[in-house]
């Protein structure tokens, strides 16, 4: 585990396995959401009720609309029932199969990546931004730089300034796990097992939103990240995340 | 590097993956379904396979109030007398007719008193209501109160074999889908032949569908008429949901 400045092995192999996870994530999740396309707080939305936020999306399937709403009890404001007409089956099942397959490659790599980097002294003396770092004037003078694309030639490994410790950190810390804990609360088996990791986010539908929101910071960063990788040279960066140096 | 008698760090690991490992073999299915050679399938597996390990079996999904309930979509099959051009269409339209005094649910195969149950019969048997929270695969959900008998006495009064390992389920819209035991024989698991405190509508699987609350909402099949108690896994094969890209198991 030579780190003279370079990126260590199995930084670099859970580097890839989480990027192609993440990858295939994006684009079923996609699909997933394609199928439905609309968002909602609390427990539980549908067709039938009002949206949070309609994402304009096309939906990756068709049928003929809804017929005539009929209320489940005799009075005002009660909860209908609506059948959809002219059904033509989604064929979806194979977004959400490779979904939860991709989520395992992310889920095993993830925590082997958190175990080494916190066993390791990794995060702490690498990733995790120190108090000196992230004084005001540091920060605000990192981001004037960014903003003006005075950017740092690659180091090739991990010598990270404050605002890409900032992002990963959000990303290791924050998002990832976001990501896994609300695609884990909307599993019934999984919230049977463990009826507060629903609750935690608000409900089944909010721990959708979230899954969503997260999923757009998510792929932000990385649009962020590989034009960061382009400015600061793309063949010694990638080379620093491949074979190492 | 001599290490003869001292509890490493990595034999500490190892030790404690290993005996983590021996319990989870143990509960580990006996039965798990085939891929068909089907990466997903396979995913699928791997899926089943960590839920039944390391999640206690039987633990309940949450229930809610009445004030809870809310709009609730009907979708695929929404009435079996128009849409399905087959005798089981032309047999659902006079059972339809007759209000289903003459449906019946046919409970069979590795059982020790095979028998078909009428409506009636079945509403004699205890019963279970719960307001529970439907979740559909295309990322939708509703909330309904449903009221049916436990399947899992269904399946005493038939008394399943020893051998049995999964109930394989057939409707009049011709699916053929399969739960294991122990979505079967779990205590939220109903045979509903009600919603929102009247019959369940034709909309909904009438006159009797399965909730299965532990999986997405298209394992609760709707329009029962015949229960298969089985040894083999049985979920349709080549011709079954696999067709659709659809998985076998929906825990998740």
């Amino acid at each position: 585990m030579d780190e003279a400045g370079g990126h260590a092995r199995w930084v670099r192999v859970s580097h890839w396995i989480g990027a192609a996870s993440l990858l295939v994530l994006a684009v079923t999740g996609f699909v997933i959401l394609m199928a439905h396309p609309r968002l909602y707080w609390g427990e539980a939305g549908n067709d039938l009720t009002p949206a949070l936020l309609e994402l304009p999306i096309s939906r990756n399937h068709q049928h003929g609309g809804w017929d005539t709403p009929r209320p489940f009890f005799a009075r005002p404001g009660a909860p209908v029932s609506a059948s959809r007409t002219v059904h033509i089956f989604n064929q979806n099942g194979w977004g959400r199969s490779l979904h939860f397959l991709a989520a395992w490659g992310l889920f095993v790599t993830g925590a082997l990546y958190l175990v080494g980097g916190l066993s390791g002294g990794h995060f702490r003396s690498r990733v995790w931004p120190g108090a000196r770092e992230l004084r005001p004037g540091v920060v605000g003078r990192h981001i004037v730089d960014h903003l003006r694309l005075r950017i740092p030639r690659a180091t090739g490994g991990p010598r990270y300034n404050v605002l890409q410790k900032i992002a990963y950190s959000l990303v290791i810390f924050v998002a990832a796990p976001l990501m896994v804990l609300t695609g884990l609360a909307m599993s019934p088996t999984i919230g049977a097992a463990f009826n507060w990791l629903p609750r935690l986010f608000g409900g089944h539908q909010s721990a959708r939103t979230i899954h969503f929101v997260a999923f757009v910071l998510l792929v932000l960063f990385v649009l962020v990240h590989v034009a960061m990788v382009w400015a600061s040279g793309f063949r010694r960066q990638m080379r620093a995340m491949t074979v190492g140096e | 590097m001599k290490t003869t008698g001292l509890i490493t760090r990595r034999r500490a690991i190892v030790a404690g993956l290993a005996s983590i490992g021996g319990l989870a073999a143990a509960r580990l299915p006996r039965d798990l379904p085939p891929s068909y050679g089907n990466l997903l399938r396979m995913g699928d597996t791997l899926t089943y396979a960590a839920h039944r390990t390391l999640l206690p079996a039987g633990s309940l999904v949450r229930e809610y109030s009445v004030g809870d309930l809310t709009s609730f979509p009907a979708i695929g099959t929404t009435n079996p007398a128009v849409s399905v051009k087959s005798a089981l269409g032309e047999e659902y339209r006079r059972h339809q007719a007759g209000a289903f005094a003459d449906w019946r649910l046919a409970v069979e195969g590795r059982v020790a008193r095979p028998r078909a149950f009428s409506l009636a019969e079945l509403k004699q048997l205890p019963s279970r209501t719960q307001i529970t929270r439907h979740t559909c695969e295309e990322g939708w959900t509703a909330i309904g109160q449903w009221t049916g008998v436990p399947l899992s006495l269904v399946l005493d009064a038939v008394g399943i074999l020893p051998t049995a390992r999964f109930v394989v389920l057939r409707s009049v819209d011709d699916w053929i889908d399969s739960i294991d035991l122990i979505d079967a024989l779990h205590p939220q698991t109903i045979l509903a032949y009600g919603m929102n405190g009247g019959d369940l509508p034709i909309a909904h699987g009438a006159p009797v569908r399965l909730r299965l609350e532990t999986q997405i909402g298209s394992k609760s099949m709707k329009y029962l008429r015949r229960l298969v108690v089985s040894d083999e896994f049985d979920d349709g094969g080549m011709s079954g949901s696999i067709q659709n890209g659809w998985a076998w198991y929906n825990g998740i």
